[in-house]
C-alpha cells in the first residue's frame, strides 16, 4: 500500500472526520458547543480507559520485555526537549521563557494521538504491543521537568519548586493514566472484565466526540498562526517529523514490533496540550501561550492526525 | 434592617490560578468567597487556560484593609503576566458582621 492510500485510509476513520468536522462547525461559526463539564468527562474517560487497558496488558507481559522500549522511551522524551530548545533559541531566535515553554510541549506527548494511532493500527489489522500506554505514561512528565529546569537555570527568581512539581505530578492526565496502570495490573484481565463493556466499548465513539472539540479549539487557534511567524509554523511541521523518523527508528532498536514501532514514534512526535499547558502556564508565566498553544494544537496535532501516523508507518515498514 | 458597609472584591482570572488566588485572599484575611465560571474576552485575547477551563469569577466580602491587601497581593503576583481583572465596590451587607 502507497503512502498516499494509507493517508486516505487514515483520514478516512470516523474519529479523524470528527475532527475535522469540528473544525469545519467552528469555521462556519455553527451554534455547536460541547459543554466544558462534559469535555472534562470525556477527557477523564479516555485517559483512565487507557490506563487500564494498559496496566491489564502490562500484568500479562514479561518485565524483560518492557525494560528495554521503556528506556528507550524515557531517552527520546529526556533529549527531545534539550535538543528543541536549543534550535528555538538558536535558530528561531526565541525568549528563554518561550523556547523552554515550546520544549516543554513537544518533548511530552499526546494521548489523543497516541489513540488515533491505535486506531489506524487496527483498521490495517497490524499487532502492536500491549504496554504501549505505560510508554505513553513514562513520556508524559520528563520533557516538562527538563524544560522548566532550563528555564530555571536561565531566569532569576522562579516560584518554589514544590509547587510546579505538584502541578506536574497531581495533575489529572498523570493521576488517572498511573492510576489506571495500577488498577489494571492489580486486577489483571478478570478483574477487569467487569467493567471492559464500559471501557471498552464505547471507547471510539468517546474518541470521536473528543475529537470533535478537540477541532474546533484547533481551529479558534487558526486566526494565531499569524501571530506565531513562518520560523514556528516550520518547527511544528519538520520536528513531528524528525522526531517521528527517530522514534521509529529507536522502537525498532529497542526491540519492539512494527506496529510498536509506529507508536513510538507517533509518541515522539506529538506535543502535549493536555499537561504541559497548565504546568507551564503556572510556572513560566512570561511565556507567550499563543506560541505553544498554536503550534501544539492547531499545527502539530492536525498534522500528526492526518499526515504524521501514516508517513511514520510507511517509514517502519520501509526500514524493517 | 441593620447593614454593614464592606467591600466588596470581585477577582475574573484564568481558571489555572483560580485555586491559588483563593488560597491567598484566605490568608489576607477574607473569611469566604464564592467562584462561578465566566467567560469572555479581555485586552489579552484568547485565555491559555481555555483548554482547561474558562474564566473564573472570585467575590468576597472584606474590610476595606484587606480589600487593599488582596489587590496588592494581585498587582504583585498576577497582574504582570496573567489575564486577571479585579474591582472592589461599596456593598450594604446584611448580617455583615460575619466578614470582618
Amino acid at each position: 500500500m502507497g503512502t498516499l492510500e494509507l493517508i486516505q485510509l487514515n483520514l478516512l476513520s470516523p474519529v479523524v472526520l470528527a475532527f475535522f468536522l469540528g473544525m469545519l462547525a467552528t469555521l462556519v461559526r455553527s451554534d455547536l458547543k460541547i459543554p466544558d463539564e462534559l469535555y472534562q468527562a470525556l477527557s477523564v474517560y479516555l485517559l483512565l480507559a487507557i490506563g487500564l487497558k494498559g496496566g491489564v496488558e502490562l500484568a500479562a507481559s514479561s518485565p524483560g520485555d518492557f525494560l528495554l522500549p521503556a528506556a528507550g522511551a524515557l531517552a527520546l522524551a529526556s533529549a527531545i526537549p534539550l535538543w528543541s530548545y536549543i534550535i528555538l533559541r538558536k535558530v528561531g531566535r526565541l525568549s528563554v521563557p518561550d523556547a523552554a515553554a515550546i520544549a516543554a510541549h513537544y518533548g511530552s506527548v499526546s494521548a489523543v494521538t497516541f489513540l488515533a494511532t491505535l486506531a489506524f493500527l487496527s483498521a490495517l489489522e497490524i499487532p502492536y504491543e500491549g504496554f504501549l500506554p505505560a510508554l505513553l505514561a513514562i513520556m508524559e512528565v520528563p520533557a516538562i521537568i527538563i524544560a522548566l529546569v532550563i528555564a530555571r537555570a536561565n531566569l532569576p527568581g522562579r516560584t518554589s519548586w514544590g509547587e510546579v512539581l505538584h502541578e506536574i505530578l497531581a495533575g489529572k492526565s498523570i493521576v488517572l493514566l498511573l492510576g489506571g496502570l495500577a488498577i489494571g495490573y492489580a486486577v489483571g484481565r478478570e478483574g477487569f472484565a467487569a467493567v471492559e463493556p464500559f471501557f471498552v466499548t464505547p471507547f471510539h465513539g468517546v474518541l470521536a466526540l473528543f475529537l470533535l472539540e478537540m477541532g474546533m479549539v484547533a481551529a479558534q487557534r487558526l486566526p494565531d498562526l499569524r501571530k506565531a511567524g513562518p520560523f514556528l509554523v516550520a518547527f511544528a511541521i519538520v520536528m513531528p517529523v524528525l522526531h517521528g523518523l527517530i522514534g521509529v527508528f529507536v522502537g525498532n532498536w529497542v526491540g519492539l514490533s512494527l506496529g510498536g514501532s509506529v507508536v513510538l514514534g507517533v509518541l515522539s512526535a506529538s506535543a502535549s496540550y493536555i499537561a504541559a499547558p497548565a504546568a507551564v502556564r503556572l510556572s513560566l508565566p512570561e511565556a507567550n501561550p499563543t506560541f505553544y498553544l498554536t503550534t501544539s494544537l492547531a499545527i502539530t496535532f492536525p498534522f500528526n492526525l492526518a499526515v504524521g501516523i501514516p508517513l511514520y508507518y510507511a517509514f517502519a515498514k520501509f526500514i524493517l | 434592617m441593620d447593614l454593614k458597609l464592606l467591600k466588596l472584591v470581585t477577582i475574573v482570572a484564568e481558571a489555572v490560578i483560580s485555586d491559588k488566588i483563593v488560597r491567598e485572599i484566605k490568608e489576607l484575611g477574607a473569611t469566604g468567597y464564592t467562584i462561578t465560571a465566566a467567560e469572555g474576552q479581555g485586552s489579552r485575547g484568547v485565555r491559555a487556560s481555555e483548554w482547561e477551563g474558562k474564566n473564573m469569577r472570585i467575590e468576597t466580602l472584606v474590610g476595606e484593609a484587606v480589600s487593599e491587601a488582596i489587590l496588592q497581593m494581585l498587582a504583585t503576583h498576577y497582574f504582570p503576566n496573567y489575564a486577571v481583572v479585579a474591582y472592589v465596590e461599596d456593598v450594604r451587607v446584611v448580617r455583615g458582621d460575619k466578614y470582618v
